[in-house]
Order: structure tokens, then C-alpha cells, then sequence
């Protein structure tokens, strides 16, 4: 098939919605992206334009495909975790977590409570790190450029409290099946304590920023409503439903990983247009802390991995006077441990929606199917009825509030 | 006035006065200094290059790199704009949207196979003179993927520095820009070679075989089809 009738055939695909066209009237199909500063990575959308309403729009992912979930399949569970992190790169922890979890529940391994508390400290860190980044790159879009800076400033905050943690700043494979793979270091906890008591402030300071902002206001409040029942009949989730005003938070409805110890409010929209999208995601930023704060202070005493040497490395100290550690050690390291048959789906509350893996176990040491369910890739279906009969200004703010990550769209 | 002038800028007497350089010059504007005056004022105020040196010394100085991003080392590449790193010390800030406008391409995360055809069309967009930086495991060598979805950056464009990491820290890719410049200013790092005495060992490819070496690149230039 030639380039040109590829062209059109897929120009022919494109289903026209709203008014019909009268005689006068001219549609324009506009192709934004792959490469566009606007589509938050490597997004690409056919857009049929009316003048500069969008009658209609078609997404084409697919341009990062990494073969992640094929990947996974060939190697053992514990070496599959750094490949699961690098699929939606901002949250690393989740993406981990969710892994852990589904591999940890078919195992009947049970994660102990400090390390369940480390890992929460962790995940709201990464929640917070994930929307700073939405934040500054989505004001971005909108033309307030200063945000960049004030949100990547906290950003290197928290990852420089990742690399105390973990010795990375990104993609940390922190999180290990069955805990996490080391205790906080010394000092960590003063640290993270003046972050947290600065944080709140310094989201007062976005707020004062935007929010007394006429254009960014004008270009938020009432553009692009999706009602609940849409969003839900499209499976969003995450801060887009929240917008609308349904409090669907698996950190509530469904608590993993000791959620239920802690206090902490889920902020919900009204009517579910752009402005409540970004209100939903700051006050977020908020209860995020409070959890963080609470977790600190409850933070329990006690193992930080499961003592399972089947499932975890034993300690360095033993490998030199333990033959057991030692045998434990290389079966490990060499083959990874069995996973017996089964099937499991463990769901978490990611900063994007609701972050699932589901993994199939074989008997063997490696995974004979692991699916994740993105949020990013699910709530992208909704840009098309969000964003129908809207100005393609509207197009562009729409695509910040929704916050893809292309990463995890494609895997 | 011309005794006067011999006095004051005689041997061991520095030219410091203001009146006398001023003097100088508009001697030296008229062709009136001549011989040993002459001399010392070129040696002193003239610095000569030739246009080729100059031009790579702003070049290098002043990359305009594309604003694209890939995947997670986009958002390392956002954070070197950032007020920790701040890249705009050294003049790289002016992140271009327009492949027309820029001169530097950062590939910054994996490139997929569907996504090769588009990048190297980008590549061949941008204006000569330009440079590619391969950020991060993945575009060099497919890091920890290595699987059928992706491609190394070489098979499809030239690339003139490999960041190594994964992601690599804002640091390193600072530090890749910077011996980028050192390259396009004339005088390009060695590397280990430098540490390890082993200038000269570099093996080169025969200029007749290179001829018929087109397998290496997968896309021809200018060839987009399915892009």
C-alpha cells in the first residue's frame, strides 16, 4: 500500500460526530504529533478540525513499545522487577509495588509491617514526585512557564530522599518481593521530615501561582466536562473519576499494604471539567503528606524484607558462617525461587488510577504471563469524548489535565 | 609628540597610561606606527584565528537542542533546564520545538521500531550543522530490554556521544554536552584513552570497504516511508 492511500484510507476511518456539514463547511485533518511538545512523549493523534473545533480525534500509540510484558516472561520474578519499573517512568514504585504484590500473593508471602510502612512512605513520594512533574509540565502547556522550575525544584528533593533510600534516582528497584530490598538509612528520616514540612508550602505557592491566574483559569474552569457515568463506562479511574465527584480510591476501597492505618482524606470534584482535574491532583499533594507524616511516625520496628530465605536473600553477614545462607544465596541468585501455579491480580491506587498486574504462574521460576493494566492507556479513551466540540487550545490543556504517561500507554 | 610618546612607553616602562593608548590606536588607525611600536601593539591587542575556529567556538558554545523526549531519560533531560543543574550556565537552554530551528537532537529514552522511521525524518530535518546525543542504555545498546521491539540508535543515524546510565543522572548528560562542545570546538576528548596512555590505538574502518558498509545504516536518508 502506498503512503497515499494509507493516507486516506485512514483518513476514511475517522468517524465524524456534532453538527452535520453543510455546504460551507470544510473539515481538516491535522496530525499532531509523534513528535510534538505538547503530547507529553511520543503520542500521536489524527485530529479532524472543523475551522478550530474538534469534531473528532484519533489516538495512535504504540511509538514506545518496549515489549515489556514479553520481556518479563524471560527472566525470573525478581530480576522482571527493574523491567516492570521502567514502564510508566514516573511511578517507578508503583509499577513495582503492583508487581511484588501479584507475586507476593500467589507465593502467600506476607510482607512484614515495617516494610509495609516503608513502602507507603515511598509510594506517597513517588505520588507526589509523579505530580509535580503533571504540574510543571502541564502549566507548561498552558503558557506558565515559572511552574516548570518551582515543581522540578521539589522534584530533585524527593529523588535526592530516592537515592539516600536506594542509591538511584529513578527506576530504584527499592521495592523486593516480600519487603523492600534495604532498611532507610541514617539521616533519612530528618530529611524527609524537612521535606514534608516544607511541602505543604510550597503547594500553597503553585496554588497562589495558578490559581490567581485569569488565563490559566479561563482556560481550565468549564472546558472539556465528562460526566461520571461516561468516565466510568470508559473505565477510567484515578484523578480523572475523582473530578467528577465519584471517591473511587482503592488506597480506601480496597487498602493494601496497611492503607487502613492511616487517616487521610480523598479530594473530589464537582463537575468534572479541566479546573477540577488540577484542583483533584493538587489537594492530593496534601493528603499525600499527611500520610508520609503518619507513616514516619508510626513507622514500626522489626524486619524490613520477609524472613523466608526461599523468597529473599539472606543477610550478607551470613553468607560467610552459614552453609544454609549460602545454599539459600546461590539458588537464588542462579535460578530465582518457584512460583507455584496460579493466577493472581493485585491492584493499587497509582498517581495516574487504578495500577493492576496480573501474573500467571507456571510452577517455574519465571512468570508465564505478566499483564499490567495502565491507567495511562485506559484513561486515554476518554480524551476523544472529552475533548469533541471543543477549541483544539482546549485540545492541548485537556491532554495535560488527563497526564499520560506514554511509557506506560505502550509498554 | 612623538618624543613625548618614546618617553613614557620606553623600554620598561608599561603602556598603562590611558592618554598614550589612546594615542596609540589612532596611530595605528592612520598606518602611522611602525616597527617595534607596531610589533608590541599587535602582540598585545590582536588576537588572530581564522573564521572556521570562531564559528565552531560559538557553535559549541550555543547548541539549540530539540525539545523530544522518548521515554524516562526525558524526564532526566527536563530536569537538567532545572535550577540544580541549570544548563543554561553553559548556553544550551533554548530548547527548540521545530527540528528547523534546532541543531542538537537528544535522543532521551528507547526508540521502538515504529518510532525509528520518525526520528531519523526529524534527524534529516534538522539543518546542517547538527549532532545527536544517544541518552541513556537504551537508544546506545537496548539496555536492559534488548528485545525485539527496539533498535539502537546507530543502526538508523549517526550518533556523536553516548550517554551511559539508566537513566543517567542530569550530571552526565551535562557532562555529555560539555565533551560534545569540546568536540565541535576542534579539540574532542579522548577519554580512557587520555588515562591510559593510549592515544593512537583508535582502529579505523578501510576507506574502500566503507564504500560498500551501507548494511550498517537500516534507513537510507530521506527514507520515510511508513513513518
Amino acid at each position: 500500500m502506498s503512503l497515499t492511500e494509507d493516507y486516506r484510507k485512514r483518513e476514511e476511518s475517522i468517524t465524524l460526530s456534532g453538527e452535520p456539514i453543510g455546504e460551507t463547511h470544510e473539515l481538516l485533518t491535522l496530525n499532531i504529533g509523534p513528535h510534538h511538545p505538547a503530547t507529553h512523549g511520543v503520542l500521536r493523534l489524527i485530529t479532524t478540525l472543523e475551522g478550530e473545533v474538534v469534531r473528532d480525534i484519533k489516538p495512535i500509540v504504540g511509538y514506545v513499545h518496549t515489549g515489556i510484558e514479553k520481556t518479563c516472561e524471560d527472566k525470573s520474578y525478581w530480576k522482571a522487577i527493574p523491567v516492570v519499573e521502567r514502564m510508566d517512568y514516573l511511578s517507578y514504585y508503583f509499577n513495582a509495588t503492583a508487581f511484588c504484590g501479584a507475586v507476593e500473593t500467589l507465593l502467600g508471602v506476607e510482607v512484614p509491617a515495617r516494610a509495609q510502612y516503608l513502602r507507603v512512605i515511598h509510594l506517597e513520594l513517588n505520588r507526589i514526585m509523579s505530580h509535580l512533574v503533571w504540574l510543571g509540565t502541564s502549566a507548561l502547556d498552558l503558557g506558565a512557564i515559572s511552574m516548570f522550575w518551582y515543581c522540578f525544584r521539589e522534584r530533585e528533593t524527593i529523588l535526592d530522599l530516592f537515592e539516600m533510600s536506594s542509591g538511584q534516582r529513578m527506576h530504584t528497584r527499592y521495592i523486593q518481593v516480600g519487603g523492600v530490598i534495604e532498611d532507610i538509612p541514617r539521616g533519612f528520616e530528618a530529611k524527609l521530615r524537612k521535606f514534608i514540612a516544607e511541602m505543604p508550602d510550597r503547594a500553597d505557592q503553585y496554588a497562589d501561582l495558578l490559581e490567581k491566574n485569569q488565563i490559566v483559569l479561563q482556560r481550565l474552569h468549564g472546558t472539556c466536562q465528562l460526566d461520571e457515568e461516561t468516565l466510568l463506562k470508559l473505565g477510567v479511574t484515578g484523578p480523572l473519576l475523582r473530578a467528577a465527584g465519584n471517591p473511587w480510591d482503592l488506597r480506601k476501597a480496597q487498602p493494601y499494604s496497611s492503607y487502613d492505618h492511616f487517616q487521610f482524606k480523598i479530594p473530589v470534584g464537582t463537575v468534572g471539567d479541566n479546573y477540577d482535574r488540577y484542583r483533584v491532583r493538587h489537594a492530593e499533594l496534601y493528603e499525600s503528606v499527611k500520610i508520609i507524616e503518619q507513616a514516619l511516625d508510626g513507622l514500626p520496628e522489626g524486619p524490613f524484607i520477609t524472613p523466608d530465605r526461599k523468597v529473599a536473600l539472606p543477610p550478607r553477614h551470613e553468607l560467610a558462617t552459614s552453609m544454609e545462607a549460602l545454599i539459600h544465596h546461590f539458588k537464588l541468585v542462579t535460578e530465582g525461587f518457584r512460583v507455584p501455579p496460579g493466577e493472581a491480580y493485585y491492584p493499587i491506587e497509582g498517581p495516574r488510577g487504578e495500577l493492576g498486574c496480573f501474573v500467571r504462574a507456571d510452577g517455574s521460576a519465571k512468570p508465564a504471563r505478566v499483564h499490567m493494566r495502565d491507567p495511562s492507556f485506559v484513561n486515554l479513551q476518554a480524551l476523544g469524548p472529552m475533548v469533541r466540540d471543543s477549541y483544539i487550545a482546549d485540545l492541548i490543556a485537556t491532554l495535560a489535565m488527563l497526564d499520560p504517561v506514554l511509557g506506560g500507554i505502550d509498554r | 609628540m612623538e618624543v613625548r610618546r618614546e618617553q613614557l612607553d620606553g623600554p620598561g616602562a608599561p603602556a598603562t597610561d590611558f592618554r598614550v593608548r589612546q594615542l596609540q590606536a589612532r596611530d595605528m588607525l592612520r598606518g602611522d606606527l611602525e616597527g617595534e611600536a607596531l610589533e608590541r601593539y599587535v602582540e598585545e591587542r590582536v588576537m588572530t584565528t581564522t573564521l572556521d575556529r570562531a564559528v565552531a567556538w560559538a557553535r559549541g558554545n550555543s547548541f539549540f537542542p530539540l525539545t523530544f523526549g522518548l521515554a524516562c531519560c526525558a524526564i532526566e533531560m527536563m530536569s537538567i533546564v532545572g535550577a540544580r543543574l541549570d544548563i543554561a550556565r553553559f548556553g544550551f537552554e533554548a530548547f527548540r520545538a521545530s527540528p528547523r530551528q534546532a541543531d542538537l537532537l537528544i535522543l532521551s529514552g528507547r526508540v521502538s521500531i515504529k518510532m525509528a522511521p520518525v526520528i531519523r525524518r526529524i534527524y534529516d530535518q534538522m539543518l546542517d550543522p547538527k549532532w545527536a546525543i544517544s541518552m541513556g542504555a537504551c537508544c546506545s545498546s537496548m539496555g536492559v530490554f534488548n528485545n525485539y521491539a527496539l533498535v539502537p540508535a546507530d543502526k538508523f543515524m549517526p550518533i556523536s556521544v553516548h550517554v551511559p546510565g539508566c537513566p543517567p543522572r542530569p550530571e552526565a548528560l551535562a557532562h555529555g554536552i560539555l565533551r560534545l562542545r569540546d568536540m565541535v570546538q576542534g579539540h574532542p576528548r579522548d577519554g580512557w584513552r587520555e588515562r591510559y596512555d593510549a592515544i593512537g590505538t583508535e582502529e579505523l574502518l578501510d576507506p574502500a570497504a566503507e564504500a560498500g558498509s551501507a548494511a550498517i545504516n537500516v534507513f537510507e536518508a530521506g527514507d520515510t516511508a511508513g513513518a
